[in-house]
């Protein structure tokens, strides 16, 4: 796999995860064959295994319609047609519904649908080969900027001279420390457990979030009579829940799903997440950009981790492919600062609602719950507000990237 | 210019050197002293694009400029004039500062771009007989001491049909507002004392400095600042900076 590694790329992207294949897909698919783009990753040439299932925003699916990786992915996407949120303390019996959120953005078209993570990135792999993209299955060792190339040296010894780093190497990047751009944020000393659970009745589309006083139990519907389960704890409790046996984690399961769907089986592995806020202090360097969760890790109880990340995808290539087009240098400065405009303000906005939210809702204060409820109550009865909460969750307010409006760039 | 040192150029012209030190080491540094014609970069080419599109295309794309001989006058370090050659343009470059030109060849040579500078003025050019498709004459009509008498030695050098693009600054209030207050005293993104406001045009100036050369407006667009990205775009609004596309007759 690693033989044609090119000594001269127009962009290297280091990490095929997510965000970085579809910034590889959307920069070929916008810039033709002579563009060279490169993918760097160890997990290359593993079987691709993610447990997880995420929600895929309006817009993020519109962008992965517009790189040809949506018909891919269909089949195994669960629409979401409603979304109900709950707020009650474990041992409540009824659970009163205080939002209910039809879910569609246009007609026919559903806020989001849920996907199996490995799915996902199956799909991206195959279009980026098929679309010519270099992987390498190898780590970015260390890079050198200079005033026109980034000299960047992989860990099997190959170098590559390239206009553009990308880094899109995940929450703890290794080139972001390298490029010495520091973080701010913090930990909420919560985890969120995740598995998956077979039930017998059908969900019927639905995903349910019952703000539990621990953190948000969030039910989401997948294809079949499956459900992703994110569950939040404080970390000393999911260390705990995690631990117990089939039967005592099945037992807590219960507690927190209910029985409206009827028996719960549980089908998946189950893993936990430490779960924080964290957002670099800039977004690019000299010929160096962050991406995806390199750049920003947020709070997951809106599910928007992975469509903050396709958002800066959509930014990034059209500010490249913009630039490509006239002629221009699309590592430059004039570009990364355009992506950095563009991405900065919705990112912090995005991760301080969340948080807000958390706060808010992470809480066995009565006085705190009585005034989320009619905070609730209020939204549900606000309709042009529950309308931008929804166009806020599909990920379509704001000035909106070509890719994400499901334009080809 | 990273790889320019002051060892390479000493011996061509120290009195030039001396007054065109400061903006020229910098002209490739996009964050430098050139960060503004960086950012202005965009909007220009889109412009020449449209301009030569609209007047001087067989091919119908956009932003394909092959075929078409290209001079960019007062081409500082070459800016400019990479996009063009890269969008496949024949491009001359000319600027009478030596430092200038010897930073757009290195420049060039490590893009590996073909593009013939040449340390020269408009006037020399004109008095070569040289002929061009295009020709450009970007932010400088407001340094030059005669600003007519330069129009006339630009339009010399346009063949017939081809086009004159002109990019300054307009003389409105709000100019002197944007250009010379915020620019050069509030913000400080240009050196004190980089533009006179007497010395700037107005579109119409321009186009009837132009007319008994034969010359007729073909297309002029403003350029404004896209407050949430900091982009300049094009835009109807010529109050502060304008480009003017200008086509010669047979």
């Amino acid at each position: 796999m690693n033989k044609d590694i090119p000594a001269r790329a127009d962009v290297m992207i280091a990490g095929g995860g997510f965000a970085g294949l579809a910034l590889a897909i959307a920069l070929r698919q916008g810039l033709g064959d002579a563009f060279t783009v490169v993918v760097a990753d160890p997990a290359l040439d593993h079987p691709i295994a993610d447990a997880r299932s995420s929600a895929i925003a309006a817009a993020a699916r519109r962008l992965f319609s517009a790189l040809g990786v949506w018909d891919e992915v269909v089949s195994h996407a669960q629409p979401i047609l409603d979304m109900v949120i709950s707020d009650s303390k474990l041992e409540d019996v009824v659970r009163p519904t205080f939002l209910t959120f039809a879910g569609e953005v246009a007609p026919g078209e559903p806020f989001a649908h849920m996907v199996e993570n490995g799915r996902l990135l199956a799909a991206l792999h195959g279009r980026a080969a098929a679309d010519g993209i270099v992987l390498a299955s190898d780590a970015v060792a260390r890079f050198a900027t200079g005033p026109d190339r980034v000299a960047v040296t992989l860990a099997g010894g190959a170098s590559v001279e390239t206009r553009l780093l990308v880094a899109a190497d995940g929450a703890r990047s290794a080139l972001r420390e390298q490029a010495g751009i520091g973080t701010v944020g913090w930990s909420y000393g919560q985890s969120a457990i995740v598995t998956t659970v077979a039930h017998e009745r059908d969900h019927r589309g639905r995903a349910v979030e019952h703000f539990l006083p621990a953190g948000p139990f969030a039910i989401l519907p997948l294809t079949g009579r499956r459900s992703s389960i994110v569950w939040t704890e404080t970390t000393a409790e999911a260390t705990r829940i995690l631990a117990l046996d089939d039967a005592g984690f099945h037992h807590e399961l219960e507690r927190r799903f209910g029985l409206s769907l009827g028996e719960l089986s549980a089908v998946g592995r189950r893993g936990a997440f430490p779960l924080g806020l964290k957002v670099a202090r800039s977004f690019i360097a000299e010929r160096f950009a962050l991406l995806g969760d390199a750049a920003h890790m947020i709070h997951p109880i809106a599910g928007q981790g992975l469509n903050l990340g396709l958002r800066d995808v959509a930014a990034l290539a059209e500010a490249m492919v913009d630039a490509a087009r006239l002629g221009l240098d699309c590592g430059g400065a004039t570009v990364l600062e355009r992506y950095q405009q563009w991405r900065r303000f919705d990112t912090l906005s995005m991760g301080l609602a969340t948080d807000g939210i958390n706060r808010l809702f992470s809480n066995r204060s009565d006085v705190l719950r009585l005034a989320r409820d009619i905070g609730l109550g209020m939204v549900e009865r606000l309709p042009a507000l529950k309308e931008l909460f929804i166009h806020e969750a599909a990920g379509i307010t704001g000035e909106v990237p070509r890719l994400l409006k499901g334009e080809a760039l | 210019m990273n790889q320019f040192t002051q060892a390479d150029v000493s011996t061509i012209d120290k009195a030039t050197i001396a007054r065109f030190d400061v903006p020229m080491a910098d002209w490739w540094d996009s964050t430098g002293p050139a960060r503004w014609l960086h950012k202005y970069n965009p909007a220009r080419v889109s412009f020449i694009c449209r301009a030569a599109g609209q007047t001087q295309r067989r091919t119908g794309q956009a932003d394909d400029l092959r075929g078409l001989r290209i001079v960019d006058i007062g081409c500082g370090g070459g800016v400019l004039c990479e996009p063009l050659a890269m969008l496949g343009a024949t491009v001359v470059g000319v600027d009478p500062a030596p430092l200038a030109i010897e930073a757009a060849r290195l420049h060039a040579l490590a893009s590996d771009l073909d593009i013939d500078y040449r340390c020269t003025t408009a006037e020399a050019m004109a008095a070569a007989g040289e002929r061009f498709d295009v020709v450009l004459a970007m932010e400088v009509i407001e340094h030059v001491a005669d600003c007519d008498a330069f129009l006339r030695r630009c339009a010399e050098l346009v063949r017939p049909r081809g086009l004159l693009i002109l990019s300054t600054i307009n003389r409105t209030a709000k100019s002197f507002a944007y250009a010379i207050v915020m620019a050069e005293y509030v913000l400080r993104v240009l050196p004190k004392g980089t533009h006179d406001w007497r010395k700037f045009r107005r579109p119409v100036e321009l186009e009837r400095a132009l007319a008994p050369s034969g010359f007729r407006v073909v297309d002029v667009s403003g350029v404004t600042m896209r407050l949430s990205t900091r982009e300049l775009r094009l835009s109807k609004d010529v109050g502060v900076n304008f480009l003017m596309a200008l086509q010669r007759a047979e």
